[in-house]
């Protein structure tokens, strides 16, 4: 018996070590959880291409791809929100931010006695979450919707309680929006929330607000869109009030007549008349320096592929395209991989 | 089996640690011995990590991050007051729910019921222990948040919101989430446990016991409340800690319903925050590494809680062991 035992252990422990052998190329990437069906798509369509290169995508979000990426369990990362100049600063290595989609947030309402779209000035949103607007009929609300008849009741605010890239992309459009905003809560994927309730992901913030009477709260486009749940308009930097759909997303990031080198840009409140103003890219964060020519040749074929044929995919999932000029520069800018 | 054989061969030389050794003794000990104190093990390097990775939070707060309210990531300041008050107050309201329904179920099915029908039910509620979490989350969200809002939360505060003592209790907006729903519908995930564990145990206490009492002249229900159950007390104790150690983890199910507002409020109606639920909400986009520092620290926090509760019910049940009943 003690025999078998002991011959069973050698086999298990020789067949363990003769499965730790190369395949062919296999990179590791992980992050965000927002572009997670396109980014699977791309790679399932990539590997179909390129049978000898195989990407494997964990969405554990944009924190801990970050954090994974500066560890260097991974060959690159995603991330909804730009790194921010410490965690930069932070890292070992050089590391390049490459746009990939667009996202975009939307206020989604319960209001009794209200089915049409409601217009949202920048200011009733940032007083809504900043609790300074409490009621449903106050000015700043019924100023904006003549004609619609809004009842007196309490606001219900409706939030994100998971760190998440829509939170980030919703605070800093109320960043923008509101200096009180910017002073007393500021940006982040979790944030101190004057007031509300928080679900859980969008299922639980449009859970919360299909439910509760009265109440208001934000979501991906793009989940808006796929589980058909009605929205508002938000008014934009020029002052129009647009209703989110791919073409106002796509206007919003081509509307960026600067856009920095090194595509850390928010593009929330961008300038234009259908840019929609909460609207914001998704990154891949690429190391500079890649040691692997095998590696780096991948990646860098994957990007181009992704900037040209990539996008193809995009509208078919909800994601709207990156512009051509935001195309352009990239392309531009994958030599910079060494 | 040693005393068969004329030698001792327990202790002294090696030649007895080899006859231990062939005749498996001292490999029964050896391994057994290895197991416990891997767990032993396990629960101390649990928490080291949790002290060295919080070090950057507790350096930069001290003392000050058990009273501090405020949980700011993007100003970097954290406090873990609302969690911990939100993680007493719903494990304390699902136990004041839960353990007279626990207690009375148990009970029924031990004294009162047909021995059939009590090990059907038995079977039955040792299945719905079993059920996963998420699975109570969904029923809170569909079902006991819309009850809540539109019924029991209007009743309640029609009621006793006006009771002088307690009515600060039972005021305020009512939104469905909050609190008591969140104790709700904890209650509902440990009252099995109170019902299986206490059943078992008042079925152990002897015929003697209840036949004595019956025979004094007690009446049926006299001779259950006040000799049966008094008897079972530890054991019943013992049921009541389990079930507070499960309310005090549980995750999914809180944080779909207590509405995840980090604030300290006295109304069982307002939302409200638990330390396993901002984990679990927080930890994988926590990029800066005080928040990261501050979560983990919270997690110490919850395994101190759980400690010092886990202390005190074993105080109790010594206590209660010497004022009479069947030691367990």
């Amino acid at each position: 018996m003690r025999k078998t035992l002991v011959v069973l252990f050698l086999l298990f422990a020789g067949a363990a070590t003769a499965g730790a052998q190369s395949n062919p190329m296999l990179l590791n990437a992980a992050g965000a959880t927002f572009p997670y069906p396109i980014y699977s798509k791309w790679f399932d369509v990539y590997h179909t291409a390129h049978p000898n290169i195989q990407i494997n995508y964990q969405s554990i979000g944009s924190g801990g791809g970050i954090r994974q990426l500066l560890a260097g369990t991974v060959d690159f990362g995603a991330s909804d929100g730009p790194m921010s100049d410490d965690q930069l600063a932070q890292a070992k290595f050089k590391i390049l931010h490459f746009p990939t989609v667009l996202g975009a947030v939307i206020p989604t309402y319960n209001v009794s006695g209200v089915s049409t779209d409601l217009n949202f000035t920048q200011k009733a949103l940032a007083g809504i979450y900043l609790g300074t607007i409490t009621k449903w009929n106050d000015p700043e609300i019924t100023k904006a919707n003549p004609g619609v008849k809004l009842p007196g009741e309490d606001i219900v605010v409706v939030h994100r309680s998971d760190g998440s890239g829509t939170s980030y992309i919703f605070t800093d459009f109320l960043s923008k929006a509101s200096d009180d905003w910017k002073n007393k809560v500021g940006k982040g994927t979790s944030v101190n929330w004057p007031v509300g309730l928080g679900g859980k992901g969008n299922e639980g913030v449009s859970g919360l607000v299909k439910q509760t009477p009265n109440s208001i709260g934000y979501i991906e486009l793009i989940y808006a869109v796929q589980n058909s749940i009605p929205y508002g308009k938000v008014q934009n930097a020029a002052g129009k009030f647009v209703k989110a759909d791919l073409a106002g997303v796509t206007a919003a990031a081509a509307s960026m007549k600067d856009m920095p080198e090194d595509f850390r840009v928010s593009i929330t409140n961008a300038p234009g008349a259908t840019s929609y103003p909460i609207s914001s890219f998704t990154w891949l964060l690429i190391p500079a320096q890649i040691s692997d020519a095998g590696k780096r040749d991948a990646i860098k074929d994957f990007l181009k592929w992704m900037l040209m044929d990539g996008q193809k995919f995009n509208e078919g999932l909800f994601y709207a395209q990156l512009p051509k000029s935001v195309v352009t520069k990239e392309t531009k800018a994958i030599s910079l991989i060494q | 089996m040693d005393r068969a054989a004329p030698r001792r061969f327990n202790g002294g030389g090696p030649r007895a640690f080899i006859h231990r050794l062939r005749h498996g003794d001292e490999v029964a000990h050896i391994l057994t011995l290895t197991f416990a104190a891997g767990i032993l093990l396990l629960t101390s390097m649990l928490v080291y990590e949790l002290w060295v990775n919080s070090h950057l939070s507790r350096a930069k707060f001290g003392w000050m991050f058990f009273w501090t309210s405020t949980w700011d990531p993007v100003f970097d300041n954290f406090g873990a007051a609302p969690f911990i008050y939100g993680t007493l107050v719903t494990s304390i309201v699902s136990l004041v729910t839960a353990v007279p329904l626990g207690l009375a179920a148990a009970i029924f099915l031990s004294e009162l019921a047909p021995r059939r029908m009590s090990d059907t039910i038995s079977f039955l509620i040792d299945l719905l222990a079993a059920v996963p979490s998420v699975i109570y989350g969904l029923l809170g969200i569909f079902i006991v948040v819309p009850l809540m809002r539109t019924t029991v939360g209007p009743i309640l505060i029609g009621t006793l919101g006006h009771v002088p003592v307690i009515g600060r209790f039972f005021k305020g907006p009512n939104y469905g989430v909050g609190f008591l729903t969140a104790g709700v519908v904890l209650a509902i995930m440990v009252v099995p446990f109170i019902i299986s564990v206490s059943r078992e145990v008042l079925l152990t206490v002897p015929r003697e016991q209840r036949e004595a009492a019956l025979a004094l002249g007690a009446t049926r229900w006299e001779a259950t409340w006040k000799v049966v159950v008094p008897w079972a007390r530890t054991g019943i104790l013992g049921s009541v800690f389990l079930a507070l150690a499960r309310a005090l983890g549980e995750t999914m199910a809180v944080t779909m319903v207590i509405g995840n507002d980090p604030k300290i409020s006295a109304s069982l109606f307002a939302p409200g925050y638990t330390i396993a639920a901002v984990i679990a909400n927080e930890f994988t986009e926590a990029t800066g590494d005080l928040y990261l520092s501050a979560l983990i620290e919270l997690g110490l926090v919850l395994f101190l809680m759980t400690f010092i509760l886990n202390g005190l019910a074993r105080l109790l049940i010594v206590a209660t062991e010497r004022g009479g009943g069947h030691p367990s």
